[in-house]
């Protein structure tokens, strides 16, 4: 098998793009990698924008992506220090500016951490930029010595001459470092990866040791002096506007500053937060509705169901379906239907701006802090230079924070006001403005031969396309290529297979990225739906699946590995089921196994779920686990219990109380099990999110023999075995 | 109103409204922000502090209700035996992702602890199910508590 370090540039890329999991990735050298033109006359060494190393031996790694609890913080500096010869608790991490000319993610061209990329997008960059900075740093202790290179080596920090044993610092080569031409990337050699003694290992997490005594500074932790904090109130309705309020009762309230009336909002500021919302409260503010003031998720789904009787830009066509369908033993039909989520991330949305005159400055944790820069220079006029990002921790991002609208927002806000201001949305506006992953309804039919295996398969998904906003670039032919992944290319062998998008946007409510749209979607569907091909088939639905898969390697590896963890066919008792679900996403193969448990009163209880991932090369392993363990929890959360409605254009959920989160008594245990593979890497955020809902729906109908087409799970009659 | 509170052992003089929830006072008065905002409505933990040990959602507290009373916040539990134990488990077991929900939940495994030093695992639902995490850590947290008890036990 191919090691990606002996891999050429140009190899890589075709390698990068063949495992987006219907995503177009294509990777180029980030611009921060041109060497740097002042690197001589600086008084540090920086060959590159991504590091530097300064007379006191202090590596700083300009770190371009965000850190949201993913662990991408600690991953990027094991990718620099790997190559680099540093030990990890050397590397000083420093935000990287807004700018996407230097620090743009190479797979999504602007500076933004999201779709499971980070890793993808820098694993080759970090890793060259490490080996230049070594290699000059290397070259210079040479030079000193006057010796070849290549009698020299690097570690942890020190220049060894090999045969004298003689040693110089990278603080005493700084200097001379940063006289020598930089050398072009592709000349100085990676690491094999069995040289590799960083990479691969469960190192510490950077960012844990702040985080534990609440020293970590999140975005709504700002402070700056004389700062104002605003409460903010939004048409409730999608698209309102603002009708009255009572200013003079707001501004009663002590401690009051001023009200700031937006076209659909308003924002108390205030010295403190509390007399913001009595404030806002005071001010009995009055709404039009406008155009939306009558949606309803029923209305909204009675459009989708509507739509899905039309034909949709097609994604896939291959064989001919019709035709074999046609001519089937047994064609089996299915419709599922699953519901808008919010993220609901831990830390409420909040943004601190200091609008000056001739600048901006913007506190926040965003996963797009260029998209934000941009945006508010179109706001104000500024140059966008004049309007600097600060980037902070984010108390979990889920795709919330890659929308800039907040951010804004908070500008519009600080416009009207005099001196810094930190706007902070309530948990209930949190909810009821979100940005919701849409809801999706899809036709699903098959026919299957005399074996029950399928011979046709064709799949309608009708819905909102989040990319025909966020990345109209990226829509081909009519298709979104994330509102597909997962759908148009099954990990199955299916020779008769159509897949088609019907694009519907939904009235009064907008949409956007979460912790996975296409694979929260299509892989629930897919995966429900070639159960139901299995059961019509009178098969076990593990073995069903691996007959599917002989051309398909990887996938097989992570389903056979994980119906062994999760000891598949082992008697359960009653009422308990295990439920397997496979995908390829995110550039990575996983499976999982869900032991649940369907009690009398028809609730169901997740005991287990057993998840495998070949995710190429790994990093870190324990940060594999965690985004297992976590993004389980995450996509089980929403599949018990997630659910936003809307009800006279407005988002019924408010809170934590009926916008439950899963807790510690209903958490199930979560193990991964990670193949050891040499294959690029692949993402790991998102992965177990998508999975999981199939995997417990199919769970679900082990224990109970009934079918779950529509999530959540919560909204089904009690489910109990007769 | 004037009144004093006692955080951490110091005391302050601080001049607010008698009904502003302490979540407040620590974050825009004191400046403390180690404690955070997750829901305003004592359903998530995000806010846990002690007051007089016991844990409390900080955000539906009014400060008026218990001035002289000892408050301990995240910035502080490292400074008791069974704070500093769990502050060492979740390092060892690397518990955290984003880390905003952590204050609170280590705030409530520290109370948890100080009243049973060696908790099961229903004790463990009962004193944590408050503390919402979405990242998901729950695993490792219930880990962490059975760890930093252990650490503890003679």
């Amino acid at each position: 098998m191919k090691s990606s370090a002996i891999l050429g540039r140009r190899e890589f890329l075709k390698d990068a793009a063949a495992i987006g999991g219907g995503l177009i990735l294509t990777i180029a050298i980030p611009p921060a990698m041109r060497p740097s033109l002042a690197a001589s006359a600086a008084p540090y060494f920086a060959p590159n924008a991504f590091i530097r190393v300064d007379p006191e031996g202090i590596v700083t790694l300009m770190m371009p992506m965000a850190e949201m609890g993913q662990g991408v913080h600690t991953a990027l500096a094991m990718l620099l220090a790997e190559e680099l010869e540093v030990p990890l608790e050397q590397v000083k991490l420093e935000q990287a500016p807004s700018d996407d000319s230097l620090y743009a993610n190479p797979i999504l061209h602007v500076q933004s951490t999201g779709a499971s990329t980070s890793i993808r997008a820098f694993w080759t960059p970090l890793r060259q930029a490490g080996a230049v900075a070594r290699h000059l740093l290397l070259t210079a202790a040479a030079k000193r010595w006057d010796v070849t290179p290549d009698s020299c080596l690097a570690k942890r920090g020190v220049v060894i001459h090999i045969s004298s044993s003689r040693q110089l610092r990278f603080s005493d080569l700084v200097h001379a470092a940063a006289a020598l031409p930089v050398p072009s990337l592709d000349s100085v050699p990676l690491k094999h990866p069995s040289q590799f003694t960083l990479i691969g290992t469960s190192a510490r997490r950077l960012d844990t040791p702040d985080k534990v005594v609440g020293r970590a500074q999140f975005g709504i932790d700002m402070k700056l002096p004389g700062m104002a904090i605003a409460a903010v109130a939004i048409s409730p309705a999608f698209g309102g506007r603002l009708k009255s309020l009572n200013e003079a009762a707001a501004l009663a309230v002590s401690g009051v500053r001023q009200i700031v009336r937006l076209d659909n909002a308003v924002a108390a500021v205030a010295n403190d937060t509390w007399a913001a919302k009595k404030a806002l409260a005071a001010a009995a503010i009055q709404w039009d509705d406008g155009p939306n003031g009558q949606v309803s998720t029923a209305q909204i789904i009675r459009q989708l169901e509507e739509a899905s009787a039309r034909p949709g830009a097609v994604a896939r066509h291959d064989g001919d379906p019709d035709r074999a369908m046609a001519s089937a033993a047994q064609v089996v039909e299915a419709v599922y239907q699953i519901p808008f989520l919010a993220h609901a991330a831990m830390e409420p949305m909040n943004c601190t701006v200091h609008m000056q005159k001739d600048s901006c400055d913007i506190w926040v944790g965003t996963q797009v802090p260029t998209l934000t820069q941009v945006q508010v220079a179109e706001l104000t006029g500024l140059p966008k230079r004049a309007v600097r990002v600060h980037n902070q921790y984010l108390g979990g991002g889920f795709g919330r924070r890659l929308e800039p609208d907040g951010n804004l927002l908070a500008a519009r806000i600080a416009r009207h006001v005099d001196g810094p201001v930190k706007v902070v949305w309530s948990r209930e506006e949190d909810i009821q403005h979100d940005m919701y992953r849409p809801c999706y309804l899809d036709r699903m039919s098959a026919a299957l031969d005399v074996h029950g295996n399928p011979v046709a398969w064709k799949h309608r998904l009708c819905g909102s396309s989040v990319y025909s906003r966020y990345h109209p670039n990226l829509i081909k032919n009519g298709i979104d290529p994330d509102a597909v992944a997962g759908a148009a290319q099954p990990p199955y062998e299916l020779t008769n297979i159509h897949v088609e998008f019907v694009r519907v946007e939904p009235p009064g409510i907008p949409t956007s990225l979460w912790r996975g749209v296409g694979p929260t979607h299509n892989i629930f569907v897919v995966e429900s739906f070639i159960d139901e091909l299995a059961h019509a088939a009178k098969r076990d639905p593990v073995e069903y699946r691996k007959s599917l898969l002989t051309r398909n390697p990887r996938a097989l590896g992570v389903l056979m590995l994980a119906a062994k963890q999760a000891d598949w066919g082992r008697p359960l008792p009653a009422r308990w089921g295990r439920g397997v679900a496979l995908q390829f996403a995110y550039g990575s193969f996983a499976a999982q196994v869900v032991e649940a448990e369907v009690g009398v009163d028809g609730r169901v209880r997740v005991h287990r779920i057993v998840c495998a991932i070949d995710c190429g090369m790994i990093v870190n392993p324990n940060t594999i686990a965690a985004q297992m363990e976590g993004g389980a929890l995450f996509g089980l959360t929403a599949a018990l219990y997630g659910e936003i409605t809307l009800k006279k254009g407005r988002v019924v959920q408010s809170n934590f109380n009926d916008y439950r989160p899963m807790r510690m008594n209903e958490a199930p245990i979560v193990e991964t099990h990670v193949v050891q593979s040499s294959e690029p890497p692949g993402g790991v955020g998102e992965v177990a999110t998508a999975t999981v809902s199939p995997a417990v729906a199919n769970a679900v109908f082990a224990a109970t023999g009934k079918r779950i087409r529509r999530l959540p799970i919560k909204t089904l009659d009690a489910i109990s075995k007769s | 109103m004037n009144l004093t509170i006692n955080v951490n052992g110091t005391a302050h003089n601080i001049d607010v409204e008698a009904d502003m929830p302490l979540l407040w006072v620590l974050r825009d008065v004191l400046g403390m922000t180690g404690t955070k905002f997750g829901c305003g409505a004592a359903l998530c933990g995000a806010c846990t502090v002690h007051l007089d040990g016991a844990a409390i959602r900080s955000c539906v507290m009014p400060v008026g209700n218990i001035a002289g009373r000892a408050i301990t916040t995240i910035e502080a539990i490292g400074s008791t035996p069974q704070g500093q134990a769990v502050q060492r488990a979740w390092l060892e077991l690397e518990v955290v992702q984003c880390g905003y929900c952590q204050s609170g939940q280590i705030m409530a495994a520290a109370a948890l602890l100080a009243s049973r030093p060696d908790p099961d695992d229903h004790d463990i639902d009962a004193a944590m199910s408050g503390n919402v995490c979405r990242c998901g850590t729950y695993q490792r947290i219930r880990s962490a508590i059975h760890h930093a008890a252990g650490s503890r036990r003679p």
